[in-house]
């Protein structure tokens, strides 16, 4: 077998032309091609292996494809983790045409990794856009990329026109009788198209408000009412190597149920926030954020307070969760989710209550208002924080609060474990009375933080009564 | 009369064209309107309206859905600073604070010279590089306040800032409407064709049993 990893020489750790990554040490199955500065043209793509896995994928029967890639137990890597080649499989016998839809919108407060793909290897996307039109007979693809990524959209449309120049995109591709378009598409700047329905329905020209389920998987009716597959950016990334390594190869990295690597964005309060490419399963948080090849502690040596594991929609962590390993399902147990790959750091300087209010503000103004929980209810739990926060907050509040969550999201909430208040973790993911997941997320850092540091809270409420207050001077021949 | 020039009218034959249904291209369309003028006007809309075969209620009414599309005038240059987590965490709202006291507007508000809007915006995904802002959805990475004065003197004296910016890029930012500043463009003699949901009846020629790949598939 062919060296299947490239590991970055030493000392190229933070690379300048893709502000954000930084190339640690480990295996590097989609960030090989970053350290070199022009890593999205043609010709270093070429140079350096790109469309291998495509024709490799050519020289075997579509089906074999699917099998691999099945195999390979790729989990999605936009929020849900469901395994690609199984959501693959859900398109109706004998329905065409069916459609690809590329979830580019990647607009998860955290999560920074679709970006640098899209920016600084396009051809690889498109690549394994390719190799999933081919394994399922997609008739078209379309590439929707989040309107505010300027350049992510003019390195996308370069490399398109290269690569239909040169006969790996359009009719006839490699000279065989494959032949798909792919298109770009730009989004209009709303995070809820992020949600596969959602996307469709703003692929169609609408407004990007999620469809009722059932169907669950668009796969079974999408785009103009056909089988279409919605994939992530990520995900599809994976592809070129899965094809061209095989999927025996790729489950050699991570761990049985996750296996490869993934990108995971580190920001906040840590000394050397970054996107890295993680090994899944064998790392755990604790190596991630304190690791020497990795982020390196917190800043200024200060304690951790928080940690949101897996983008804003994720219930936060603590310092008794950074000992799990970055899998997706140790994780969903503890409580939360690793979702889009996002993680924010907080340090003991944090004030949660602000940091709880601007996560609530963003799924507020994000909401599409197509649920009526949803809708009135979040930006309801934002007035109530942002009193709380101005120093006017009433005593029943913090109950409201929960409440109010609980008729977005039922039941226990899913939390993290907390041995001095006495609960177990409530296991990923939560109830919802709402179409789509947006609703419930905003729960998330609500339960998480009011759970957590309740005194915290209290204080803000609390500090009112204190004010001194002094009786109105008594002013002469004023009517009683 | 035509809303859309000469050029761009040739553009949104040839965005169309890429879509099973012309509604597809509503989104595309009202960003070329928005290139051409900045922002979305009345006009513009009928002639969406009337190149997609909606109303031009319904194209306000997709339109409207989405943060991007001004339909009252801006200023040339967009000014979105992130305040979402991360970037609060280190910053971001303190940068807004800057950017709002330094051109003299609040968040929404557009300067008098017409040159700035300022946004507050949700996170632009940047957040290993916060605190962040875009102009006219350029990036500017771990900016603080001098970053922004440098920026905004660059723009005022017509000098790209794009070189202070994550891009490493020497061209230049252009007026706000203006998106990718090269486009798609998929050549006839290359084209797979679209494949109306309505039309195909069978499966893609490459699945269909054949000397080729009949031996592999169903094994």
């Amino acid at each position: 077998m062919a060296e299947p990893t490239t590991v970055h020489p030493a000392g190229m750790d933070y690379v300048p032309h893709a502000a954000g990554f930084v190339a640690n040490e480990g295996p590097k199955l989609l960030t090989s091609r970053f350290p070199y500065e022009d890593s999205y043209t043609l010709g270093r793509a070429l140079a350096t292996g790109a469309y291998a896995g495509l024709r490799a994928a050519l020289g075997r029967a579509p089906d074999d494809v699917h099998a691999e890639v099945r195999e390979a137990t790729l989990l999605g890597r936009g929020g849900a983790g469901f395994p690609a080649g199984v959501k693959w499989g859900f398109c109706p016998e004998g329905v065409w045409p069916r459609y690809l839809v590329v979830n580019g919108d990647e607009s998860e407060p955290g999560t920074y990794k679709d970006r640098l793909l899209m920016e600084r290897d396009p051809h690889q996307l498109i690549e394994g856009c390719l190799i999933a039109c081919y394994a399922l007979g997609l008739s078209q693809c379309f590439l929707y990329v989040r309107g505010e990524m300027a350049l992510a959209q003019e390195r996308l449309a370069t490399a398109l026109n290269d690569a239909y120049a040169a006969g790996y995109v359009g009719r006839n591709i490699c000279d065989t009788d494959f032949s798909v378009d792919i298109i770009l598409h730009w989004g209009a700047g709303a995070y809820i198209v992020g949600e596969e329905t959602a996307l469709i329905e703003s692929l169609e020209g609408n407004r990007g408000m999620p469809r009722l389920k059932p169907p669950y998987f668009p796969a079974a009716i999408g785009l103009y009412g056909k089988p279409t597959i919605v994939n992530n950016v990520e995900t599809l990334a994976n592809l070129p190597w899965i094809l061209e390594h095989g999927a025996a190869a790729y489950r050699g990295y991570g761990s049985e149920t996750s296996p490869g690597t993934r990108l995971f964005a580190v920001s906040g309060h840590v000394v050397r926030p970054g996107v890295y490419e993680v090994e899944q399963g064998v790392t755990t948080f604790r190596d991630l954020f304190y690791g020497d090849n990795f982020c390196r502690g917190i800043r200024d040596g200060n304690d951790l307070k928080a940690f949101i594991p897996g983008g804003a929609s994720a219930p936060w962590f603590f310092e008794e969760q950074l000992g799990l390993p970055l899998e997706a399902r140790d994780v969903g147990a503890a409580g939360s989710m690793l979702g889009s790959g996002a993680m924010v750091v907080m340090d003991h300087t944090t004030d949660v209550v602000k940091a709880c209010l601007r996560v609530v503000r963003f799924f507020a103004r994000e909401s599409c208002g197509k649920c009526t929980p949803c809708r009135e209810g979040i930006s309801w739990e934002e007035k109530i924080l942002e009193r709380i926060l101005d120093g006017h907050g009433r005593p029943a509040d913090l109950d409201l609060l929960l409440d109010i969550g609980d008729n977005i999201s039922p039941g226990p909430y899913p939390v993290a474990a907390h041995g001095a208040e006495g609960f177990d973790a409530v296991p990923f993911p939560p109830q919802q009375t709402t179409i789509c997941p947006l609703g419930p997320s905003a729960i998330a850092p609500i339960t998480s933080a009011l759970r957590r540091f309740r005194s915290e809270f209290e204080a803000r409420i609390t500090c009112r009564d204190s004010l001194p207050v002094q009786a109105a001077p008594v002013v002469e021949g004023a009517p009683a | 009369m035509a809303y859309f020039t000469e050029a761009n009218a040739r553009t949104a034959t040839e965005i169309i064209a890429n879509y099973p249904r012309p509604k597809s291209a509503v989104i595309p369309l009202l960003h070329l309107a928005q290139e051409q003028e900045g922002w979305v006007t009345r006009d513009a809309m009928v002639e969406i309206a009337d190149l997609t075969g909606a109303t031009p209620a319904e194209i306000l009414g997709t339109g409207s859905f989405y943060e991007m599309f001004k339909f009252h005038p801006v200023g040339r240059y967009v000014v979105n600073v992130c305040t979402n987590i991360s970037c609060q965490l280190l910053g971001g709202e303190e940068l807004l604070h800057h950017v709002e006291e330094s051109l003299g507007v609040h968040a929404g508000g557009t300067t008098d010279d017409g040159m700035f809007t300022v946004e507050d915006v949700e996170c632009v995904a940047a957040c290993t590089e916060a605190p962040c802002f875009t102009v006219n959805y350029r990036y500017f990475h771990r900016a603080d306040a001098d970053t922004f004065d440098a920026v905004v003197d660059d723009l005022r004296a017509g000098r790209s800032p794009l070189a202070r910016g994550a891009q490493g890029d020497d061209g230049h930012v252009p007026a706000h409407g203006t998106l990718g500043r090269l486009r798609q463009h998929v050549p006839d003699d290359r084209r797979a064709g679209v494949v109306p949901p309505e039309e195909a009846g069978e499966a893609p020629v490459w699945l269909r049993p054949s000397p080729a790949t009949a031996g592999g598939s169903d094994g």
